[in-house]
């Protein structure tokens, strides 16, 4: 290959490649991990993060607690997954397993919501209401709580160990459990009862799987929010490498005005700003970032949006008498137009916009029509195959069919099957002798029952070997609850 | 927090130092604890090996010093379905096979394990769902030879038609041409009159003779048959081996003598009745 590009730049000299391939020049292709020690910081957003912050813990800590009546034979907790059950109650709405989709569609809203979201604002999930944010916030307010902030950690780590700082360390980590046993804790209150549960765990009388969930759950808080922190979302989190796709050009983002503050350099008091850009290169924007970053390198992977830089950096912009805003919460299309000094457009309506919010309207059009249109009873009837039709004795035909009734409501009712669309058509159930123009049934509660059904129609009912007819399930009133079209199938 | 991914030409990252044509290969350097998680891995991966069956052999393989193995779980798993059964198949054994109907746990377990058992022993006849075919009757209509009732099922199942059990169900229709009993010529008319009367249209009084000289004793004066004999009705609609001209005729002049093996000894008390009540749910139980 000789088409080497012009301005390639040749870097590394001659001898360091003759290194390399000796194997002498070895770089670590691992790097050792970087404590981050985030300042705390005062401003708008951090307030907005904090207000959020609290909102979320207090709905993720409360809502187990919330009670709800739905009458004698349920639970009286307004959320709650019952996996014995099994089924998750959410207030008016009961969940049966083969209804998932439920919380299938939940999850689809979730992510269009979270789609559109990021297309408007860029990664706002990120920065103030993931799970893993939201607890990493709040053991960093711990942290600084017992250790003090940024400078003094830093102090603080570099001692040898005294009993001061052992005393802090045991204080910290102490509270981190605390906090990660009351999110485990939290955490199974939604799967059981959450007085019992709670009053079981603390008396020891929970089962095995409760304590194991509980410990799970207390552990990974306790390394995901205490030690693995950004770690979190730089290597481990999907989220990061793919939300690009649904951010473009006027997607708000958290930035660096680097037309405004290049060429950066310390400032003195009284010093003139001509012919220099506003960044005194304070590292305010770096020392309080919770990823440890330098927003003013540009868009970056580590960026999660929380925008504390934006807050750090107008608190030195004020007190050098700059404008605000030199980091900014904009979009990159009008950083460009701010830089070439045009004016700002906020363009919120755009194709990829349109399309994620027609598609949350649809998905939760559907949602609302399927859960408003949801029945107490289900029936579902299953022709048999073997043997598809019995000739009786007098030339009459019989079918059998498996039918399949579901009550949703916490007591027994009783119903009555009937067949219409055939004439003369006679009942019977599996084992029993007689004949019948209907069935009736007693209904138990919160189960799917089966019944075996036979249906016999007379001689000359099928001319065409086949036969449309309805399965009617009726109330004791006669109102109809439920009707089931199948056939009736009988020789050619 | 380690530094930017070094996708530009600067100078912030470091490159691995190779370089070939002008094309440096960078070094944007994984997280350590990373690496040691692939470490943990590995030791994970070579403590399961220990321990679990992993290396194989010509004839045989390392079992593992756990001494695990699938197929011993898949014997516990069968023999531990065997003995969740047996508490109902004990039941079973112990009580009649009306008690066992009226017993709703013992009714359902008898109906879902006799489908299985019918399709073992029985569907190889009378075809799945227990529906029939020419020669083999079907259970599931409302048409017995010997009986429906779940005691006449149980008792056939037990000892069989014509079988070679001492207490089988016995009976014989003669071979009226082959025996010299009826002449050709005779035996056309009472195939005509067997016709006439499944019909329900008139018969000859020649032809109603016959019939009562020769076949009443079994099929009965009014051609309904007798199941103490297993003597078929021939005023319904069903045959066994067809109700056409020739095949009565082929029927009363050879005869048929259709046999059902007996099934004790083969199958165990408490497999026949639960055959009995599968098969008195087929639909046309009595």
């Amino acid at each position: 290959m000789n088409a080497m590009p012009p301005d390639a730049p040749a870097k590394a000299t001659p001898v360091a490649r003759d290194e390399a391939l000796l194997g002498v020049f070895a770089p670590s292709l691992y790097a050792d991990h970087v404590k981050v020690y985030p300042r705390a910081v005062r401003g708008p957003f951090r307030q907005v993060k904090w207000a959020i912050l609290t909102l979320c813990l207090a709905f993720y800590y409360l809502l187990p607690w919330l009670r709800w009546d739905r009458g004698p034979n349920a639970p009286n907790q307004a959320l709650l997954v019952d996996m014995a059950g099994p089924r998750a109650y959410l207030f008016n709405l009961e969940i049966w397993p083969q209804e998932v989709y439920y919380i299938t569609g939940l999850l689809i809203l979730g992510a269009i919501a979270l789609f559109l979201a990021t297309a408007l604002y860029g990664r706002v999930w990120c920065g103030y209401t993931c799970p893993q944010t939201v607890w990493t916030d709040l053991f960093m307010a711990v942290e600084r709580w017992t250790e003090g902030d940024r400078n003094a950690r830093i102090k603080r780590d570099a001692q040898p160990m005294s009993a001061d700082k052992l005393l802090r360390k045991t204080a910290k980590h102490t509270l981190w459990l605390v906090v990660s046993a009351a999110t485990g804790g939290a955490w199974i209150m939604y799967f059981q009862d959450a007085p019992t549960v709670t009053r079981e765990i603390v008396t020891g009388g929970a089962s095995m799987a409760t304590y194991f969930f509980f410990g799970l759950f207390t552990l990974t808080t306790y390394v995901l929010a205490g030690w693995a922190r950004e770690q979190v979302c730089t290597y481990m989190c999907p989220w990061p490498r793919f939300q690009a796709a649904m951010q473009d050009e006027h997607s708000l983002v958290v930035t660096y005005q680097g037309w405004r503050g290049e060429t950066r350099g310390k400032h003195k008091a009284g010093e003139t700003w001509e012919g220099r850009g506003d960044c005194i290169d304070c590292q305010a924007c770096v020392h309080v970032c919770p990823t440890g970053i330098d927003i003013r390198n540009g868009q970056q992977l580590e960026c999660i949006g929380c925008a504390l830089c934006i807050d750090a950096c107008d608190d030195m912009m004020r007190k050098v008498d700059r404008p605000e805003r030199l980091i900014d919460f904009v979009s990159l299309d009008n950083l460009q137009r701010r830089a070439k000094g045009q004016p700002t457009v906020q363009k919120l309506v755009r194709l990829r916009t349109i399309i994620y919010a027609s598609l949350l309207l649809v998905v939760g059009a559907i949602m609302l029509y399927v859960l408003t249109n949801r029945a107490d009873f289900v029936m579902a009837v299953q022709q048999d195959r073997a043997p598809l039709y019995v000739a009786l004795s007098d030339g009459s035909i019989r079918n059998g069919y498996t039918v399949k009734v579901t009550n949703k409501t916490h007591g027994p009712v009783d119903l009555r099957l009937t067949v219409e669309g055939v004439k003369d058509a006679r009942l019977f159930q599996a084992g029993e002798t007689g004949r019948h123009t209907g069935l009736d049934f007693s209904v138990p509660s919160d189960v799917v029952t089966s019944y075996h059904v036979f249906v016999t129609a007379p001689r000359g009912q099928l001319p065409r070997g086949q036969q449309q007819f309805d399965f009617v399930l009726r109330d004791a009133a006669g109102r109809e609850v439920i009707r089931i079209r199948t056939q009736l199938s009988g020789p050619a | 927090m380690a530094k930017l991914p070094n996708t530009s030409n600067d100078d912030t990252v470091g490159t691995t130092g190779h370089e070939w044509d002008g094309i440096r290969e960078l070094n944007n350097p994984l997280p350590k604890w990373w690496l040691y998680v692939f470490y943990a891995c590995i030791v994970f991966a070579v403590v399961w090996s220990v321990l679990y069956p992993s290396v194989p052999g010509l004839r045989s393989y390392f079992g593992g010093t756990l001494g695990y193995s699938q197929r011993d779980e898949v014997a516990a798993n069968l023999q531990q379905a065997a003995d969740s059964q047996a508490v109902y198949r004990t039941k079973i054994r112990e009580t009649s096979v009306e008690q066992v109907k009226a017993d709703s746990d013992l009714y359902q377990f008898s109906v879902s394990g006799g489908r299985v058992l019918f399709a073992e022993n029985c569907a190889g006849c009378h075809q799945s769902g227990g529906i029939g075919t020419r020669g083999y009757p079907s259970l599931a209509d409302d048409d017995w030879l010997w009986g429906g009732s779940l005691a006449d099922i149980e008792r056939t199942i037990r000892f069989g038609v014509r079988g070679a059990h001492d207490e089988t169900r016995q009976s014989q229709m003669p071979r009226f041409l082959a025996d010299g009993i009826l002449p050709q010529k005779d035996i056309e008319t009472v195939a005509d009159y067997v016709v006439a009367v499944s019909e329900s249209k008139p018969v000859n009084p020649h032809a109603a003779t016959l019939y009562k000289d020769n076949c009443a004793v079994c099929h009965g004066d009014n051609a309904k048959g007798n199941r103490e004999l297993g003597a078929p009705n021939l005023t319904d609609k069903i045959w066994l081996y067809g109700g056409d001209r020739n095949t009565l005729i082929r029927t009363i002049a050879q005869s048929r003598n259709g046999v059902m093996p007996s099934w004790t000894g083969r199958l165990d008390d408490a497999t026949i009745k639960m055959l009995a009540v599968y098969v008195h749910s087929l639909g046309g139980g009595e």
